[in-house]
């Protein structure tokens, strides 16, 4: 689906994929540079050892247990692991390490996103052999903030398990809203307009919204013009602005949901004749599995 | 005695409800008149010749230029298999043509069209039909926005629902929809009627101008300067014809459709030319 949206942005590909939940291990995946800086600087390749190791250690020191290590680049990772402690505090603990952010942390949701289109992105990570149950994925065109892995596509809810964010739109009150929330204490890792929805879902769970709850709030709180999607372990949610400005397909049966910006993403899984429709204007849906 | 302070204070504020008279030259099609049909360079077509083109493995200009390349051959009837809600499929028709597309379209799908007769058997993405001039255009199932966007003349149909803003900016035609659509509806309308038999989102008509937007269902909101009109006898006659041509029917019957047209609190116009202006200036 997401190739066949190439044409909307080649610039950044990312996937948050859903696995069969494991309830007492994690999946952490994080990144310890960005891509491009791996074409600068004379110790880089020194540095990103080190900032991988740093991570090991603060990983061990923290009591958590690492049963399984994948480098999908000499920047990125996969880790498993069983931790019992304070999962904010231990990512807050490790993002302080310079250059390491973590994509995301949790029981089913990996999230993968590098520069380039899909069809690279998926290859560099070898994701066609994945196995689970649902994803959201986004290709970017950058308008509004840089061409760079931090600003991909989609989002984790930092610090909640298992909870991602993509969105097509430009949020007009981003500033503000944003410097509410970081009084809140939550921490953003860019200056995309899109992580603040993922923070601002993330905030409303911490309050005790559920996420139908969050997301029907964010049509009058976030301004300007948007569509986007969340998922977390057993729920997709979709909500558009009271303009209605920013397009989705969505297709509906019993046993398949698929929407995207553009139908022909849609057709490019149903070779067959199917029936599809647009969301309307301030509308939220929220899939429970 | 509301309506009367508002006229007041629009007037105040420079605008008024001066008519477009004299100035304005309207020129209306004949379906009498066999050269409306044609351009001078319009490909000779004969309706019985028929032929199929599989979009499959094709670009949209790869299979624009062959539905091009097929007029060119004389073919009137051109089924469009495969279309795959490909982009810009069917744009820039300006002759008689029969095209039928199995399946659905993406974005901006038959833009710019000047008479040909097409059904679409699937859905169609934002903005079909965008300045559409003449000629029929049905989609059997659903629409995206801005559907029939500054459409001049023909016939728009959708059968199905229609997202937003739909026919915003319309300069004539018709637009039906079958079922409902979004908000925004009718934005800037100018002329044309509008024809919605299901329910229709906020701010249907807003600052429209002119034309006439017809509602089968309910209304969420009005925009600026829309305003409900009282339903004709001849408003039944033509919206009774209209439907009847293709097959779709007002659920609560069509004497209960509701009709919105523009109030013209908002219009800032005079009939000078733009040098006239500047004499009077």
């Amino acid at each position: 689906m997401l190739q066949s949206l190439k044409h909307r942005g080649p610039d950044s590909t990312g996937f948050a994929l859903y696995g069969e939940p494991k309830d007492n291990l994690y999946v952490m995946r994080f990144k310890v540079a960005e891509q491009e800086d791996l074409r600068t600087g004379f110790k880089i390749h020194q540095d990103v050892a080190a900032r991988k190791a740093a991570v090991d250690t603060r990983l061990e020191e923290k009591g958590a247990k690492v049963s399984d290590t994948q480098a999908a680049t000499e920047y990125a990772y996969r880790y498993q692991l069983s931790y019992d402690g304070d999962m904010r505090r231990l990512a807050d603990y490790l993002e302080d390490i310079d250059g390491v952010e973590i994509l995301s942390i949790g029981h089913g949701l990996e999230l993968v996103k590098d520069l380039g289109d899909a069809g690279a992105v998926s290859g560099q990570y070898s994701l066609g052999g994945f196995v689970g149950t649902h994803g959201i994925g986004h290709t970017r065109m950058a308008t509004e903030s840089d061409v760079d892995i931090r600003s991909a596509h989609p989002y984790w809810a930092y610090p909640f398990n298992d909870v991602s964010v993509v969105h097509n739109g430009q949020l007009t009150n981003y500033w503000t809203s944003r410097r509410a929330l970081e009084r809140r204490g939550h921490r953003f890792m860019s200056n995309c307009d899109s992580e603040l929805i993922a923070v601002y879902i993330a905030d409303s769970i911490d309050r005790g919204d559920d996420l139908e709850e969050a997301m029907s709030r964010s049509i009058s709180d976030l301004d300007g013009v948007f569509t986007y999607l969340v998922a977390t372990s057993d729920k997709l949610g979709m909500a558009k602005d009271t303009m209605a400005a920013k397009p989705m397909v969505l297709y509906e049966s019993d046993d398949f949901i698929a929407m995207a910006s553009e139908e022909v993403a849609i057709r490019s899984i149903f070779p067959h004749e199917i029936d599809t429709f647009d969301p309307y204007e301030g509308e939220v849906r929220v899939w429970q599995s | 005695m509301a309506e009367l302070k508002q006229d007041k204070s629009s007037f105040d504020m420079g605008m008024h409800t001066e008519q477009l008279t004299g100035r304005t030259q309207q020129m209306f099609f004949s379906a009498s008149e066999e050269e409306n049909f044609t351009y001078s360079y319009a490909f000779d077509v004969d309706f019985n010749k028929r032929t199929e083109l599989d979009a499959g493995g094709l670009t949209p200009t790869q299979v624009n230029s062959k539905i091009r390349e097929l007029m060119s051959e004389g073919y009137g009837t051109i089924v469009v298999q495969n279309p795959g809600a490909m982009h810009g499929l069917g744009v820039g028709i300006l002759n008689r043509l029969q095209l039928y597309f199995e399946g659905s379209l993406g974005y901006f799908g038959c833009g710019l069209i000047d008479g040909p007769n097409v059904r679409i058997s699937g859905r169609v993405g934002w903005s079909c039909a965008e300045n559409m001039m003449a000629g029929t255009l049905v989609i059997e199932k659903n629409a995206g926005s801005t559907f029939g966007a500054a459409i001049r003349g023909g016939d728009l149909v959708c059968k199905g629902d229609v997202g937003a803003r739909t026919g915003i900016d319309q300069k004539g035609g018709t637009i039906l929809v079958g079922g409902r659509t979004g908000a925004f509806s009718g934005f800037m309308m100018q002329r044309g009627r509008m024809v919605v038999l299901g329910d229709a989102g906020e701010n249907l008509g807003d600052s429209m101008y002119d034309g006439t937007i017809y509602v089968g269902g309910k209304i969420k909101s009005l925009g600026v300067d829309a305003v409900p009109a009282d339903l004709t006898d001849l408003d039944v006659q033509w919206l009774t014809a209209k439907l009847k041509a293709y097959g779709l029917e007002a659920p609560n019957g069509i004497e209960n459709m509701q009709k919105i047209v523009a109030g013209k609190q908002l219009w800032n116009y005079d009939n000078l030319e733009p040098a006239e202006k500047k004499l009077v200036l």
